[in-house]
This record gives structure tokens, C-alpha cells and sequence, in this order.
């Protein structure tokens, strides 16, 4: 294990910023996301939950797939550059670390996504234990540990002390690079990384949701779950915004639109969300007319379908930031307890 | 809460109502889902506490299409919104049994989070101003006027319809002035201005909360979801769009907003939408002299409404030009 040498967090995030660009949680005008860091930047490495998650890194809400213009006869067609620099997001957490794996089995399996594929090739992920775990996670329900996030490098704050540990080849790669801010971590200095990772497991242990059940939600049970009567109580309440969809890590779903610019077309993909009423639009019309219908796609999808194709493997890690953004309070914890075991 | 329980199964048991809107608990002390009681199943985990801040009457637009009659719960704020809704024929009134119900502002457990509170487990109500914050951390307290919306924060609202009341004691009411904010605005040079709003609205996921729990943006299909309009976007495909969405919702809602406040309650990113509103409203009143959407449901608002009176409209070009 190394250690950040300075005290002043600063000296390190220039550093790497001189190697890659970098992204860190920066706030706002009083909200913190995954922003490019600059040097008058307001990090805040205290904060669990980012608004958006980091999957803007790889998969961004809106991005541009190619450009027409019209010129007599002619189309003429501009493409965006197929490759980019090579970046770092660091202070990422376990969940979102996760998540990451999640949407490579969307999107790297085949027909592979070239536009994702880049970016996970130019990206390097720095994770951050989570020191102190807030009432809303559930990672470990998905056996995450906040405590030892995956991610090419690993690091732990403990009192304004960062610790380092690459875990990949890419990881070790660029901890090379910064040799002249790290240096070997005494005993002393994992004794409190050590020290920790126990506090984080003993919280995590307390956490309300902690033994949150998911017997029955597979791909055995789908005609159950599907035709379970309660989606409509659960959903009567929703607004149908897409607040749900769009601060979580894992839903993946997106349109491509064209984009009127006055003088020729943009093509772009942006996120899209099964809860409103236009989503996956056929020619026929839309198959899910009701607001009751797009909210079990959507908990469907995570707990059911997802998991009956992707070997057992939910696409929900917990994070919980539905939890605290939904503006009428209704989330997948709460949809899991009324259609999973009763205790 | 007691009262309000004991209100409804009277109306329950007399055939008043065979449902009633309100709210109902979660999995914490203050997660607050808007749900509907039926005389069958009964109020079990009915809940009215500092954690109801949402505005139910836009529910009614589908509940009261329904049939049978439903009795909502509408605090001060949320019955100017009721009657607006009344105004533009979006309710059926015959359907709906309005209960008014006290409020002495609605807590934000986001603000308990903004003071550096993690973990937040419950938080429990005192006879006083003191919240109770139990933590996985360890136990706080915190004064509720420095943790309410700030749609509570400056309200002098009274109920202004209702089929019957359930009297609340009386409380301080907040001294926060309304329009401070706006002219702590409008005191800002035109570029200052402009990057404060760049700032805040370029925070925006477009994830349409702020439209979809408005009562007053009640389109049938709005025309950013609407693929034929030319304008329908998910996203922000340039860097001014989402500021443009904001700004065209606010200039749609203007002179039927009620101020209550729910754009800025729900915006995940916590974008302060009801100053343009306010904005608006501030206008209005200089412009057409004062008035307040939703006040009554009959009055017809400065903007859809001609009297000779109404101000130049060369003087209200000017003030845009400022």
C-alpha cells in the first residue's frame, strides 16, 4: 500500500491532472458531480452521492454520434473523432465502481458499442472506500464492500490521509507514474486503513436495509412478478419523470435524435427513460400506454429480466440515490419488500 | 393527526367520501409517498406529519375523472393550486370533497443534510421549534425554521376553498420576505444575472420533475415530449437548451402559478425554478397591480384577461430590456 505524502489533496490532483485529464466530485452552485477538474475547483471527496452517478464518464446523457448537412444534391456527413485522450475519474465509490461492470455486459458484449468501448479504454478509475456509508446504501444487499471498492486504483481518506493501492495492470501502470507523491505506507498507516474498513463493516452491518431479501426475483418467477397485482398501488403516485432513471448508475436505456441545428442535423444518442411516455416509440405506437406498465419495466428490468440474462446478476447496486431524489418517495427498496418474501 | 383521522372515517362511515387522498408512510421517518385510502382497506399507514410537503391537488385531475367521490387533504398552499386547477376545468369539483387541513411548513430533510448531518435514521417532531435527528452517527437536534422549504419559509398563505376545516393552532408565521431573493436578483448587473442562471439551470438533467409535479403544467402531451413539435428533447444537445426549457416553462406558467413551490422541491439538482417564477409574479403585480393565481377560481388572470387599464405593452417591452 503507498500514501499521498502531502497533506494538501491539491498537489495530487495536479499531478495526475498533468499526466490525464481529470474528473473528481466538484460542486456546483451547491450540488456535486463528476466535473473536470481545475485548479479553483470545490472537490468534495466527503460526498457518497454525486446527483448523477459517474456513469457519465462512459456513458455520457447526451452525445454526439455525427453531423449532416445538406449542400445542393449532396448530404455531406461529418463524424466525430473515433478516438480521445486518455482520462482519470477518481473518488469514485464501490456502487458505481460496480455499476461500471454492469453496463460492460450491455454494452461490450456483442454487437459491441465502439462509442462506450473507447471511453472504457481511455479511462482509468480511481475508487474511494466509503468512510462513512449513509442510510439510504444497500450496496452490500448486491455484495458490494464499501470498504474494498474494485477499480484500478483503490485508495482509503483516513483523517486527511489518502492511501493508494493499484489493483490493475493499467492501475499499477500510472501509480508508476506518480512516484514522485506516493510513497510505501508504514505498518502503522494500514493498521488505520484497517481500522476503517472494520468501521465501515460495522456500519454497513446497522444499515436499515441491510437484509434487504431478494429470494424470488429471477427469471423462474417473471410471469409472478410481471402479473403481481401491487404495481398498481406502487405506482399510483408516480409523476413519471425521469429523475429515477437518470440519477442511477446502472439504467442504461437510450434514444438517438436528430437535432435541428438551423443550418444542418445532429445526430445524438441521450439517455432515455422507460418512465415517460414516449419510450421505445414503434411505428404501431408505444406498447406501454400507462404509467403502471413503464414503472414495473423499470423494476422489472433490474430485478427480473436482467438478471434471468446475465447470469443471475441484478442491475441494481444499491446506491440508493433514488432513494433520496425521488420526489414522491417511492423507490426500489420499497418495491422489493412489497414483492419479495415476507419476512 | 388524529383530528384529520378521525374526519375522515366520519366521512367514510356517513357515505361522504368512498376514498380519500393523502399521504402515507415509509420506510424512514420522513419519506412521505401521496396514496389513496379507500373506505374498504381502510387508513392503515395514513400518515400527516413535517414530512407531507407534497402538493396533492394535481392528482385529481385523474382521481376526480374517476367517479365516487374522493376527499383530498390540501394544506394552505395547496388549495390556490386546487382552485387554478378549478379555473382551467381540470377538475371535477362534483367529484371532490376538500378537507383543509393545518400546516405550519413542511421540513426538508435535505436541508438537515446540508448542515452536515449524515445517516439520518428518524427525525422526531418536539412541541417546540426542535427536531430530534437520531443518525447512525450519533443523535443531533436542529431548529425546524432553519430546515424547512423555502416554499414554508416566506408562506402567508390561508386556506381559500375547502368543504370543511380542521382548525389549526396558531404559529409564528415565517418573516422571510417573498420577493427578497428576486431582488437580490434584480440588483445584480444584466452579466451577473446571466451567469447565476447559467450556472444554476446548466445543473439541469431534464429529468422533467419540475414539469410533472407542477399543477398547473397540466398539457394533455407537452410539446417537449411531443416528437412531431420540432422542440421535443430528452437532453441538452447544446449547451443553452436546458436553459431555454426552464425559461419557456416559467413563461407558460406565468400568471397561473401559484407559487407553491413543488418546481423547487422536487428538482433533484436543487435549481431555485420558483425565482422565476417569483420573477414573474413580481412583474405582474408592478405591471397589473396585484394578484395571486389560485386566490379564487373564478377571476380571470392579467395575462388572459384585457381591461383598459393594462399597462403599455411598449412599457413592458422596456422592462425586458433592462
Amino acid at each position: 500500500m503507498l500514501k499521498f505524502t502531502s497533506n494538501e489533496m491539491k498537489t495530487l490532483f495536479s499531478a495526475i491532472a498533468e499526466l490525464r485529464k481529470l474528473y473528481l466530485p466538484i460542486e456546483k452552485a451547491g450540488e456535486v458531480g463528476f466535473y473536470l477538474w481545475e485548479e479553483d475547483a470545490k472537490v468534495r471527496l466527503d460526498v457518497l452521492k454525486t446527483v448523477k452517478s459517474a456513469k457519465d464518464a462512459f456513458f455520457p446523457q447526451s452525445e454526439h454520434l455525427m453531423s449532416f448537412k445538406v449542400k445542393d444534391k449532396a448530404i455531406e456527413i461529418e463524424q466525430p473523432s473515433d478516438d480521445m485522450d486518455d482520462f482519470v475519474i477518481m473518488g469514485v465509490r464501490a456502487c458505481d465502481a460496480k455499476s461500471f461492470e454492469i453496463l460492460d455486459s450491455v454494452y461490450l458484449s456483442k454487437p459491441v458499442d465502439t462509442y462506450y468501448q473507447m471511453r472504457r479504454e481511455h479511462g482509468l478509475v480511481i475508487t474511494m472506500a466509503c468512510g462513512q456509508p449513509e442510510e439510504s446504501c444497500f450496496c452490500t444487499v448486491f455484495g458490494i464492500d464499501p470498504a474494498n471498492p474494485i477499480g484500478d486504483v483503490v485508495t482509503w481518506l483516513v483523517d486527511g490521509t489518502l492511501y493508494w493501492e493499484a489493483k490493475t495492470e493499467k492501475g499499477e501502470a500510472f501509480t508508476a507514474e506518480l512516484t514522485a507523491v506516493l510513497a510505501e505506507a508504514s505498518a502503522e498507516d494500514v493498521a488505520a486503513v484497517n481500522a476503517q474498513k472494520d468501521a465501515i463493516k460495522a456500519i454497513t452491518e446497522k444499515l436499515p436495509f441491510a437484509n434487504l431479501n431478494l429470494e424470488g426475483f429471477d427469471g423462474e418467477h417473471l410471469m409472478e412478478k410481471f402479473n403481481d397485482p401491487q404495481w398498481a398501488e406502487l405506482s399510483k403516485a408516480c409523476l413519471g419523470c425521469g429523475t429515477c432513471t437518470f440519477v442511477c448508475p446502472t439504467c442504461q436505456c437510450y434514444d438517438v435524435r436528430d437535432y435541428d441545428t438551423g443550418d444542418g442535423i445532429r445526430r445524438f444518442r441521450c439517455w432515455d427513460s422507460c418512465m415517460y411516455s414516449d419510450f421505445t416509440m414503434m411505428a404501431h405506437g408505444n406498447n406501454r400506454n400507462s404509467q403502471v406498465e413503464r414503472f414495473r419495466q423499470r423494476f422489472m428490468h433490474k430485478l427480473v429480466y436482467f438478471p434471468a440474462n446475465n447470469n443471475g446478476e441484478y442491475s441494481c447496486v444499491g446506491c440508493g440515490r433514488c432513494i433520496n431524489k425521488c420526489p414522491i418517495q417511492m423507490n426500489i427498496v420499497k418495491v422489493i419488500k412489497a414483492l419479495g418474501v415476507k419476512e | 393527526m388524529q383530528k384529520i383521522v378521525d374526519k375522515i372515517n366520519e366521512l367514510f362511515a356517513n357515505d361522504t367520501v368512498d376514498r380519500v387522498l393523502g399521504w402515507k408512510t415509509g420506510e424512514f421517518s420522513y419519506d412521505r409517498t401521496p396514496a389513496v385510502f379507500t373506505k374498504d382497506t381502510g387508513l392503515d399507514g395514513f400518515v400527516y406529519d413535517d414530512f407531507c410537503g407534497s402538493n396533492l391537488s394535481k392528482y385529481l385531475i385523474s382521481e376526480s375523472a374517476k367517479g365516487g367521490k374522493m376527499a383530498v387533504l390540501l394544506k394552505p398552499c395547496d388549495t390556490y393550486s386546487y382552485n387554478q386547477l378549478v379555473k382551467e376545468h381540470r377538475i371535477k369539483t362534483e367529484n371532490v370533497y376538500v378537507v383543509a387541513i393545518p400546516c405550519r411548513g413542511k421540513v426538508n430533510v435535505e436541508a438537515i443534510k446540508a448542515q452536515g448531518v449524515k445517516g439520518i435514521l428518524s427525525v422526531e417532531e418536539t412541541a417546540g421549534d426542535t427536531l430530534k435527528v437520531s443518525t447512525l452517527y450519533g443523535d443531533c437536534e436542529c431548529d425546524r425554521n432553519d430546515v424547512l422549504y423555502e416554499k414554508c419559509s416566506v408562506c402567508q398563505k390561508t386556506h381559500v376553498v375547502y368543504d370543511e376545516i380542521i382548525e389549526e393552532e396558531p404559529y409564528d408565521r415565517p418573516r422571510k420576505d417573498r420577493f427578497a431573493e428576486v431582488e437580490a436578483l434584480e440588483a445584480m448587473t444584466a452579466e451577473e444575472r446571466f451567469a447565476f442562471w447559467r450556472e444554476q439551470l446548466s445543473k439541469c438533467i431534464r429529468c422533467n420533475a419540475c414539469r410533472n409535479a407542477c399543477p398547473v403544467c397540466n398539457c394533455h402531451k407537452c410539446i417537449f415530449d411531443n416528437a412531431n413539435s420540432g422542440v421535443a428533447a430528452k437532453a441538452n444537445t447544446d449547451e443553452f437548451e436546458e436553459n431555454m426549457f426552464h425559461i419557456i416553462r416559467a413563461f407558460h406558467v406565468a400568471g397561473r402559478c401559484t407559487d407553491c413551490g413543488e418546481c423547487s422541491r422536487v428538482c433533484p439538482q436543487n435549481i431555485p425554478l420558483h425565482l422565476l417564477n417569483r420573477k414573474y409574479i413580481k412583474e405582474m403585480n408592478e405591471l397589473y397591480g396585484e394578484y395571486q393565481a389560485g386566490a379564487d377560481a373564478e377571476t380571470k388572470g392579467p395575462l388572459t384577461n384585457f381591461t383598459k387599464d393594462d399597462v403599455e405593452p411598449s412599457i413592458v417591452y422596456q422592462k425586458g430590456g433592462k
